[in-house]
Parts: C-alpha cells; sequence; structure tokens
C-alpha cells in the first residue's frame, strides 16, 4: 500500500482531477501529438516559442491519472524556460521515474517533479509518466510531428 | 450459456461441484502477489495450466523429443505418433469430420491468416467483399484489410447495438452477391458477448458465401461442434484452452481446403522437389510447413484431455455462475458501468469507472494480487464504437471462485478511495 501511495501522491492525484494548461493553442507553433498505443494514453502538446524560449505550453487529450498528471505538472514547468532548461529537466525526470535519484538533496532539486519519484517502482507506468515528455521533446526537435512510447 | 438448461438438476450440480474442486489442479494459483494471495482474471487474455499439462510437455522433452515425419529411428516414429494421435484428439474434441482437416498453426491470428493468405487471394477480387463484425479483435481484421487493399476489395463491418450484439438485420442487408467471405468472433474477447454463430453460418450457406470463425474465445467456455455449426473454418489458441502458447488449430472443410494453394513452403509440406517443380503434400501436411511446435502440440492434446474429463457442460454451468455474480456484485460499486451486457455472455466482465482511467484501475488492483487486463483489448474499434479509450476487462475460468470476486469488489472500492 505504501508503495501505492507513493506512486499516486497528492500532486498527482490533484494534477489529474484539475490538469493545468488543459486547452487547444490557436497561435500555437509547435503542436506534436503523442501516443501510447499499449493503454491508449493520447496527448497533443503545445507549444509557443519566441526563438529559444518557451513562451506558453498547453496540452489536450486523454489517458491515465499518472500520465495527465505528468503532462500538467510539465506544462507548468516549462513557461518561460529555454529549450536547454526543457532538455535537461526531461534528462532529471527520466532519471527520476527509472530510479535513478536516490537522494534527498537530487529529490529536492526536481521540485514538484519529486512527485513522480514512486513511478520506479512500477515498471508498466514508466511510460505514462514519460509520454508527454517524450512529445514535448519531439516537438522542440522539430523533426516528428507524432510520437508513439511503443 | 444456453447449454445449462438441458442438463438435468441434480447431474448438472454434480458436474458443478466436480469442477469447483479443480482449483488445485493449476500450480500456478498457489502464489503469492504482492503479498496476497493471486487472484487471477485475465484468463481472455491467457489461461493457467494444470499441472498433467506441464508434465506432459516436460515428459515430451525427457522422453520423445525428436523430428517428426521424418526419421526412421524410434524416437521419431514416437514423437510421430504422439503428435499426430493429438490431430485425431482434436477433430474428436471439435467433432470434424475428418482427421486431415485439422492444421496445426501456431495460434487463431496465423489460422486467420493463413485462411486470408490461401483462401482469400484465390478468391477475393476486385469489387469483392469481406464481411466482419464490428466486434473482431485485431487479428481478424487486419488480414482482411491486407488483403481487400491488395485485392482491390472491401471490407464491409456488421454493426452492433448498445449491449454489444451483432444487429442481425444489418448482417441480413450485408450479405450481398459480393460477399466472398464472412470472418466472424465466435466470443468477442473486449465484450464477452456469443454471437448466434450456428444461424448466422446458415444464413451465408445460403448464399453460397463461406464461413470462418474466430474461436479463440469460446472454446474454453463452450463444447463447440463443427459438424453442428457448419463452419467452413473454425480456428483457436491452445494457450488459451490451457494448453501452451505457441500453438493452435485451424480446421478447414475438407473441399475447400484441397482447392487452397499453400500458405508457407518449405520442408514437411511437400511430396518431391527439384528445381523444376515441386509437388505439394497431400492434406493436412501442405499446410504445414516446417518443424512445427511438437512439445506444444503434445501440451494440448493434454489439455483437451483434461477438457474432456473435466465436463463442459459443468464449466459452462460454473462460470455462468461466476459471472452472474460479479455482474451483481460490481453493482454497488460507485460510477462503474459495464461496457458488453448482451443477453448470451461468456465468463467476461469489461468496465469503466466515471473519472477514473482503467490503467489506474489495473496497477491499484495488482497491489492487491489481483491480475485484470486493462487497455483496448485489441479490439481498438470496439472501444471507439463505445466511446471509450480503453476498458478494465476481468475475465474468468472455471478455477475462479466467487470468493475472489469479493476480493476483487472490495479492491475497486480501493481504487475509488485512492483516486479520490
Amino acid at each position: 500500500m505504501s508503495a501505492l501511495r507513493d506512486l499516486y501522491q497528492q500532486v498527482i492525484l490533484d494534477h489529474n482531477k484539475s490538469p493545468r494548461n488543459f486547452r487547444v493553442m490557436d497561435d500555437a507553433t509547435k503542436k506534436v501529438e503523442g501516443y501510447n498505443p499499449l493503454c491508449g494514453d493520447h496527448y497533443t502538446i503545445y507549444l509557443r516559442m519566441t526563438g529559444d524560449i518557451i513562451d506558453d505550453v498547453s496540452f489536450t487529450g486523454a489517458g491515465c491519472a499518472i500520465s495527465k498528471a505528468s503532462a500538467s505538472v510539465m506544462s507548468s514547468m516549462l513557461k518561460g524556460r529555454t529549450k536547454s532548461d526543457a532538455d535537461a529537466l526531461f534528462a532529471s525526470f527520466h532519471l527520476l521515474v527509472t530510479g535513478g535519484v536516490n537522494d534527498e538533496a537530487g529529490l529536492e532539486r526536481l521540485g514538484k517533479l519529486a512527485a513522480f519519484a514512486g513511478v520506479s517502482e512500477f515498471p508498466a507506468r514508466v511510460k505514462c509518466a514519460s509520454l508527454a515528455w517524450h512529445t514535448m521533446h519531439a516537438a522542440l526537435d522539430d523533426g516528428a510531428t507524432a510520437v508513439s512510447t511503443e | 450459456m444456453h447449454t445449462v438448461e438441458k442438463q438435468p438438476a441434480e447431474d448438472l450440480m454434480d458436474r458443478f461441484l466436480a469442477v469447483r474442486g479443480c482449483r488445485h489442479h493449476f500450480p500456478l494459483l498457489r502464489q503469492r502477489v504482492n503479498g496476497k494471495p493471486l487472484v487471477y482474471f485475465d484468463n481472455a487474455a491467457t489461461s493457467q495450466k494444470p499441472q498433467v499439462v506441464i508434465d506432459a510437455i516436460m515428459r515430451y522433452y525427457e522422453e520423445e523429443n525428436s523430428n517428426i515425419h521424418r526419421g526412421v529411428h524410434y524416437l521419431s516414429e514416437r514423437a510421430t505418433q504422439a503428435y499426430e494421435a493429438v490431430r485425431v484428439k482434436v477433430q474428436h474434441f471439435l467433432n470434424a469430420e475428418h482427421r486431415h482437416e485439422i492444421i496445426f498453426v501456431r495460434g487463431t491470428t496465423e489460422g486467420i491468416n493463413l485462411v486470408a493468405h490461401s483462401y482469400g487471394r484465390r478468391n477475393v477480387g476486385a469489387g469483392d467483399e469481406v464481411l466482419i463484425s464490428a466486434m473482431e479483435h485485431h487479428s481478424n481484421i487486419v488480414p482482411w484489410q491486407i488483403l481487400c487493399e491488395e485485392r482491390g476489395a472491401a471490407l464491409r463491418v456488421i454493426p452492433i447495438n448498445d449491449a454489444g450484439e451483432i444487429i442481425l438485420e444489418e448482417f441480413e442487408r450485408l450479405l450481398t452477391p459480393r460477399t466472398k467471405i464472412l470472418a466472424l468472433t465466435h466470443v468477442s474477447n473486449a465484450l464477452g458477448t456469443v454471437n448466434p454463430v450456428k444461424a448466422m453460418i446458415a444464413s451465408a450457406h445460403a448464399r453460397g458465401i463461406p464461413v470462418l470463425i474466430d474461436g479463440a474465445q469460446a472454446i474454453p467456455h463452450m463444447k463447440v461442434d463443427l459438424r453442428d455449426l457448419d463452419a467452413d473454418f473454425y480456428t483457436f489458441s491452445a494457450h488459451k484452452v490451457f494448453g501452451p502458447t505457441g500453438v493452435g488449430i485451424l480446421y478447414g472443410k475438407s473441399a475447400l481446403l484441397a482447392s487452397m494453394p499453400p500458405y508457407q513452403s518449405g520442408g514437411d509440406m511437400i511430396k518431391s522437389v527439384t528445381f523444376e517443380k515441386t509437388i505439394y503434400g497431400d492434406l493436412p501436411y501442405r499446410f504445414e510447413a516446417g518443424t512445427p511446435n511438437i512439445g506444444g502440440g503434445i501440451g494440448l492434446g493434454a489439455a483437451i484431455d483434461y477438457i474432456n474429463e473435466l465436463d463442459m457442460s459443468g464449466v459452462a454451468a460454473f462460470e455462468h455462475d461466476l459471472l452472474a455474480y460479479a455482474t451483481q456484485a460490481v453493482g454497488v460499486v460507485k460510477g462503474l458501468h459495464i461496457i458488453g451486457t448482451a443477453k448470451e455472455k461468456a465468463a467476461v466482465l469489461s468496465f469503466v469507472i466515471d473519472g477514473v482511467h482503467p490503467h489506474d484501475i489495473g496497477t491499484i488492483l495488482d497491489d492487491e494480487g489481483i491480475a485484470i487486463r486493462t487497455g483496448h483489448h485489441c479490439a481498438q474499434p470496439v472501444m471507439r464504437r463505445f466511446g471509450v479509450p480503453a476498458t478494465a476487462r476481468a475475465s474468468f475460468a472455471f478455477y475462479n471462485t466467487r470468493e475472489e470476486i469479493d476480493v476483487f469488489v472490495g479492491a475497486l472500492h480501493k481504487v475509488i478511495e485512492v483516486l479520490s
């Protein structure tokens, strides 16, 4: 039960219930779809970029609590950041959900993202937590218009 | 199940009780998961194996392993006899007319692919139609889609109603002179619906249309009599019916199989090969290129012996009781909706809970030691039909119990507690 409580932390439940930046962005400069065919999770991530700066982030779509909360927390953290900030956050997040962050100081640096530490105990859910991040990363990289975590 | 009423009540009660005593035949079910006794409700994905099946496979590799149909030595002869005996066993199990109508394949998916490639390519042309239903598994959609694209034919889909039942009037309308084959599931893996395949086969035959039945979800739950159903092709997987993975059966009527070109080619399916010409083998070997899954076939034989001893009418009665009990028990869970409420249903309970994604249900149930399937069940068109991205699915076998359903319902309450 404690592993389960660690997975479904209050931050995650809250963002799942009331996702932030959950809207279509009409003036987006980048728009990429992310899809997990295994479970049917499906999101669209919108970015409005000015040069290297992420002015605005939003998302739409549907999926499990972990994937939706992850998209929501991500969107609230990326506004005003640069592309390289976003890449660095993605790398830290990935390390976190795959069990690579084990010390208090490391968790502290991650801020709100630390709520996803429990995901590492549930290997089947790592893809749920990472879907929005992979999608955002693809949008920043210009290449794809759709990504899949399978 | 419709077979239930035909049994005298007392006799049926004996069979019912006999089935209830079978759980200990399945060693895997004795384990604990996450500190809780395992509740295995993912039987529609794959069934667990009784000890007799595990033993038969082990004995084969310990005592008989050899390649079949080609050696003059003792072991090859023994393995060939054991493997071919399973073919006859399957023939009787399905009440097929001839042993050469029973073809070993890897599973249901390969069975359907074989028919789509071999029968389909020869008989479906430009402007023709292939008819399937809206509740098919991807394995009974994609092979036909590929065939239709290749041949310039059209894939037609019989719609289903809100209960998840075929709309029979629409079905009748969709049978046209252009329809070259009807490919239909016997039981829906995502909804549990048992289709009236016998009547539908008769309707198709009245217009000269052959019928393939995907029996993957039917064989574990009911007695299937092919001479009664009159299906032209029928296919199932061993692993769903308490046998091993990697082996299955395609039944085809003699006359149809005889008219079909080979599907895969190579060793074991030939009479003679020269660089100028190859003469194909007779049925059923013409469709069995390469060394088959011999050990798997032996395991399937043991599984059929096990089921025959168990008696399918007892199994059906027991599972009917489990499904009715579960359907009623989940009624108290707030915001839970059952997807698939057909009058004739196999032991499958597909559901959604308001505001909770099935994947989260699956994780929380797993924490309680309960294994269910969550997702689209390889039936994305069914999910779209019901307007859900995915469902949670509990599917039962005769080794499950009412007590496990109580544990399951308790865990569903916990899902709501955790996620709200």
